[in-house]
């Protein structure tokens, strides 16, 4: 009898013991598992070797040391990159995202850790402007199909310009190099490296100012998403943010990838935990 | 239409998702879609009619070309197909100065040209298959009447083989209806693309898709009906009697 209750005890233990521990083990050094767009140049693309690098890559192994989590990279294309984080696939994106209230609803957002304009751009020869809409009537646009300037030129533009979405931004460019596009309003980052609008010699330029507002589409910067119950993740990386713009790593990064400023430094407030 | 109305606005009523404005979208998708697949399919039985017959042809010259255009059509995916028909065209060089352009300028024709030639080419063996399955006796009477070739392929083999071909060829417009689902990649807002696009907005794939699958369900539902009607109709002579 006494046998038969201490094997029962023996084998209950053995059935629970590591269902109790994992919780535990996984608190202590935890691999982090982070969700990217590849290529989104010079934010992160594949050098020769076939490995991924570019700011964002520096940026979030960066904040990883600072959180002492050890950290991976998951590929995944934008279209599914929420679905993917709440389908667990990895436990953050770190892929240029920017806050918007859409999103705020499925994920949890970290403090910003940049923030770019966004710019429409066209062949140098061509002579558009953009703010007189009934001259834009039938020109078409590309755009990166679900981005935060899908949503502005739809709101805005949807009922002048011919709006063709992409899978890629890379798909937007090559359509924009082989004449199928009047337009496109990119990301500021992706327009200087993919287009390079800024060149003398480039066949492209920008028209009209750049664009940030309002901040009910473009919000308040990009910033990494967690799944909404991972708060205290999120509050690791929140501080980790904070760290990497304290101690100037941010700014050398910034400095080695851009001849531009795109930080959003957070406050005393934000960074007061 | 009041009261139909006002619960179309309480069904609409308390979700984010489908709004006047997607369900505008999902629409335009579905025109574009049977627009693109109806013309794809009309001019695939243009092309493939004169094919199949030169398909069945004694002489290697005629033969053997449109056997290599079916095999290659039918051999490769329509995704790659599409895909060098709308990227490809960009690298001859100087072809956005042609007249040409007009045509490749959009993604509707590049699609539809695309969707065109892969149609074709299993239509095209479809035919092929039908004509050469022609009852001998039929093909020895219409000569112990002295028909010409052309007569005879007209009157008697034609004829009979569509009979014979419709319900594979059924099969191959269900096909193509599902195959256009590949044109959103190419910027076509098509019912594929008009789900994307809500999906990538939303962030909500299960309400997107499974609404866009519903809408090709009854696409393929209305599509068989139709064929069965036709089958019923012009195969009414290989029926069991009294059934």
């Amino acid at each position: 009898m006494t046998n038969w209750i201490t094997q029962s005890l023996i084998a209950a233990t053995l059935i629970i013991a590591p269902l109790a521990a994992t919780p535990a083990l996984a608190d202590d050094n935890q691999t982090v598992r982070l969700g990217i767009d590849v290529p989104y140049e010079p934010f992160v693309m594949r050098n020769a070797d076939g490995q991924l690098e570019g700011f964002e890559i520096d940026l979030g192994n960066a904040l990883c040391k600072r959180a002492k989590l050890d950290c991976t990279w998951v590929e995944q294309p934008w279209d599914g990159i929420i679905p993917g984080l709440l389908a667990r696939k990895y436990d953050a994106i770190l892929s240029s995202m920017a806050i918007t209230p859409e999103r705020e609803r499925q994920v949890l957002f970290s403090l910003p850790y940049y923030n770019t304009p966004s710019v429409w751009i066209t062949a140098r020869d061509r002579d558009i402007d953009i703010d007189d809409k009934a001259s834009l009537k039938g020109l078409s646009v590309g755009v990166q199909r679900g981005t935060i300037r899908d949503v502005y030129v739809t709101q805005e533009y949807g009922d002048v310009l011919d709006i063709h979405r992409y899978g890629s931004s890379q798909d937007v460019v090559n359509d924009l190099k082989a004449g199928r596009l009047d337009l496109t309003f990119e990301d500021f980052p992706i327009a200087v490296d993919a287009i390079d609008f800024r060149g003398d010699n480039s066949p492209y330029k920008q028209i009209g100012p750049s664009i940030k507002t309002p901040t009910s589409i473009f919000g308040k910067g990009a910033a990494m998403a967690f799944r909404k119950r991972d708060k205290a993740l999120a509050a690791k990386f929140d501080q980790a943010i904070c760290a990497v713009y304290a101690d100037g790593t941010f700014d050398k990064l910034m400095h080695q990838y851009f001849d531009y400023d795109l930080s959003v430094r957070p406050s005393q407030q934000d960074c007061a935990q | 239409m009041d009261q139909l109305n006002a619960w179309f606005t309480q069904l609409l009523a308390g979700n984010a998702i489908f709004t006047a404005n997607t369900l505008g979208f999902y629409w335009n998708g579905l025109v574009t879609t049977v627009q693109l697949v109806f013309l794809c399919l009309l001019l695939g039985i243009v092309l493939a009619v004169p094919l199949a017959i030169g398909r069945g042809s004694k002489r290697p010259w005629i033969k053997w070309p449109i056997y290599a255009y079916t095999y290659v059509f039918r051999g490769t995916p329509l995704l790659i197909q599409l895909y060098l028909v709308y990227y490809g065209v960009v690298f001859f060089n100087g072809i956005q100065d042609t007249i040409f352009w007009e045509v490749f300028k959009d993604a509707f024709y590049p699609a539809l040209i695309a969707f065109t030639l892969n149609t074709a080419a299993y239509t095209t063996e479809i035919f092929r298959g039908a004509i050469k399955n022609t009852a001998k006796g039929e093909i020895e009477a219409a000569r112990a009447y002295g028909m010409s070739k052309g007569l005879m392929m007209r009157r008697i083999i034609l004829p009979s083989a569509f009979r014979r071909a419709l319900p594979a060829y059924g099969n191959e417009v269900i096909f193509m209806l599902h195959a256009s689902a590949v044109a959103s990649v190419v910027t076509i807002m098509d019912l594929t693309g008009a789900a994307y696009y809500v999906y990538a907005r939303f962030y909500a794939p299960f309400p997107a898709f499974i609404f866009v699958a519903l809408i090709y369900l009854c696409l393929t539902f209305s599509i068989m009906f139709v064929f069965r009607q036709m089958e019923k109709r012009l195969l009414a002579h290989l029926r069991p009697r009294g059934a």
